[in-house]
């Protein structure tokens, strides 16, 4: 039996379909009930919804087998799983946003305010720039608007939650995009099927 | 003796001395200290340069061991032509990843130092096999070749930001990002299509070899054919398809050297077996020998399932305050010598799980 953690919400449901597709269906899944387990015994197949923060930990602990999560999970946590397809869904981009008038003058550490600090540590190490991390779980466009921090490193969609607190992008840290995630472990005793899966999978995305 | 008490970890520790000792590997007993400075010096061989350290009566800086190979390494001496081997079961102390805290871990594992050759990689490996079929016949031991990954490398770019970045891609067959990767250092097409190539090809050993020359093209020859030969020996050994080639097994590229490898037991989430050749840490420690060898992380057997007893004990032997102490020692050891297990008792202790009550 094949365990797979998808998250929860829209982006889930779109990843289902292409599991779907892909031939490992499980009717059982579109009933509307509270049950958080799904499984086909024919198809030797289990999903379940997990929080999408915590895909990947299900993952590495080797709970799921397969998993989708963001890019922005995988490089925060960095769990030891085998990133195995960027399934191009779920696109976004991590930025450092600040009030439009901002300027870093690099004279004094910066004042950085997100729910991504190995990301924003390892980026800004990588400029040489000093930071201070303030470490925040919801909310990140207030910090700079209360002076909290000069900017903000966070997950950028449309930009319209910025723009309607008077902040903008200042810089790109990287693209993020939705990946299909494996045990390292469970890898080597499900390899004919997770292949099966990953090249229809592959198939579907090069298709879109 | 009942083998049902003892634990996977307990089973496994007899199991693989026995396996060692065969071998011609002698038990290497080490203290459970060693001075702080020689593992600072050397940190990057560490899994975490986090150590628990504590001062010796004479003031020196001491830390609990959070390695077994640097020891052996550094207790060591070269004899051209002659090899030391050695097994250890020891406890190392490290940093959890879940936790953040310290924790010890019980390891065993060999070391084969000196003039090593084919045979001795392949009895390193053969042993690597063996240690994971005493612990469960579910296994998979993969094995790859830095020689072969440098030199893929190399043929793609020399850069060495981009060399980092992609033996990251490499281990976690991330082939999307290798791509953008190869694209961001204007890596040729034909490279680029070759080092992701590369890094789906793994499993069978014969299909990886025969991918892997016709991918490879002259510049990896020498690793190639070190490969070939190790491959027709691992023929030899029994069930010879749970041993296959994967790329993806990367370890520090600056201490270890030509073969690396892992190995996976069914259940277990995370690899329990782990080693290689480790000829460049030798060179760092002024060794003139080659050195090969692997450890068995013990603890994480605890995650092979193990069928929970429905009791505690099978009898609940109840006496009085003024039962006779001879009579409850008659009734236990009639109930042990008939193969049951006994708890002598006055009253019913609230959580003890038991077959049948006999009040005497």
């Amino acid at each position: 039996m094949l365990n797979i953690a998808l998250p929860k919400g829209r982006l889930g449901e779109k990843v289902y379909a292409m599991f779907e597709a892909a031939g490992y269906e499980c009717p059982s899944i579109k009933e509307t009930n509270r049950k958080l387990i799904f499984e086909n015994e024919e198809k030797q197949v289990r999903y379940f919804w997990v929080k999408p923060s915590d895909v990947a930990i299900y993952v590495e602990r080797g709970a799921a087998d397969l998993g989708v999560a963001g890019k922005d999970i995988l490089l925060e946590y960095e769990p030891n799983v085998y990133e195995l397809l960027d399934l191009q869904l779920g696109k976004c981009r991590m930025a450092v946003a600040a009030p439009a008038d901002f300027h870093d003058d690099g004279e004094r550490t910066l004042r950085v305010a997100t729910k991504f600090t190995n990301i924003a540590a390892n980026y800004y190490a990588s400029i040489g720039r000093e930071i201070d991390i303030i470490k925040l779980n919801g909310s990140i466009e207030l910090a700079p608007i209360l002076g909290l921090s000069n900017v903000i490193v966070d997950i950028v969609e449309t930009g319209a939650t910025l723009k309607e607190n008077n902040l903008t992008v200042m810089e790109t840290i990287l693209p993020i995009s939705a990946r299909l995630i494996a045990n390292k472990s469970s890898f080597q005793f499900h390899s004919e099927t997770m292949e099966e899966i990953l090249q229809s999978l592959r198939k579907q995305v090069d298709q879109r | 003796m009942d083998e049902r008490i003892f634990k996977h970890e307990e089973k496994a520790i007899f199991s693989l001395r026995s396996l060692y000792r065969k071998y011609g590997y002698l038990p290497y007993k080490m203290s459970k200290f060693e001075e702080y400075e020689y593992y600072i010096r050397n940190k990057d061989f560490l899994i975490s340069d986090r150590i628990i350290t504590f001062n010796d009566t004479n003031g020196k800086l001491l830390a609990l061991k959070p390695d077994v190979t640097l020891s052996i390494v550094k207790n060591g001496e070269d004899h051209p032509g002659c090899k030391q081997k050695v097994y250890y079961n020891e406890n190392i102390y490290r940093i959890s990843e879940t936790t953040g805290q310290y924790k010890e871990i019980m390891q065993a594992g060999v070391e084969c130092i000196g003039d090593i050759g084919m045979y001795d990689i392949f009895e390193v490996l053969s042993l690597a096999a063996q240690s994971l079929a005493l612990i469960s016949e579910d296994y998979i031991l993969q094995i790859s070749h830095l020689g072969i990954l440098s030199a893929v490398l190399n043929d793609a770019c020399t850069d060495r930001n981009f060399t980092q970045k992609a033996i990251r891609y490499i281990s976690g067959k991330n082939v999307h990002d290798l791509s953008r990767l190869c694209a961001e250092y204007s890596v040729s097409a034909d490279k680029a299509q070759m080092l992701t190539a590369f890094t789906q090809t793994y499993g069978k050993r014969d299909l990886v070899i025969a991918k892997l020359e016709a991918l490879c093209g002259g510049s990896a020859d020498a690793a190639l054919l070190e490969l070939k030969t190790l491959s027709a020996l691992l023929d030899t050994l029994p069930h010879p398809e749970r041993i296959v080639f994967d790329f993806s097994v990367v370890n520090n590229m600056s201490y270890y050297n030509g073969i690396v490898f892992t190995g996976f037991l069914k259940g277990i989430s995370d690899g329990v077996l782990a080693g290689g050749q480790y000829d460049k840490l030798m060179q760092k420690l002024q060794r003139n020998s080659g050195a090969i060898g692997f450890a068995v992380y013990l603890d994480l057997l605890e995650q092979l399932s193990v069928s929970s007893a429905a009791y505690d004990v099978d009898v609940l032997l109840l006496y009085s305050e003024n039962t006779d102490p001879e009579l409850v020692c008659e009734n236990v050891q009639r109930l042990i010598a008939e193969g049951k297990t006994v708890s002598a008792q006055k009253s019913i202790p609230c959580k003890l799980r038991y077959k049948t009550v006999l009040e005497i």
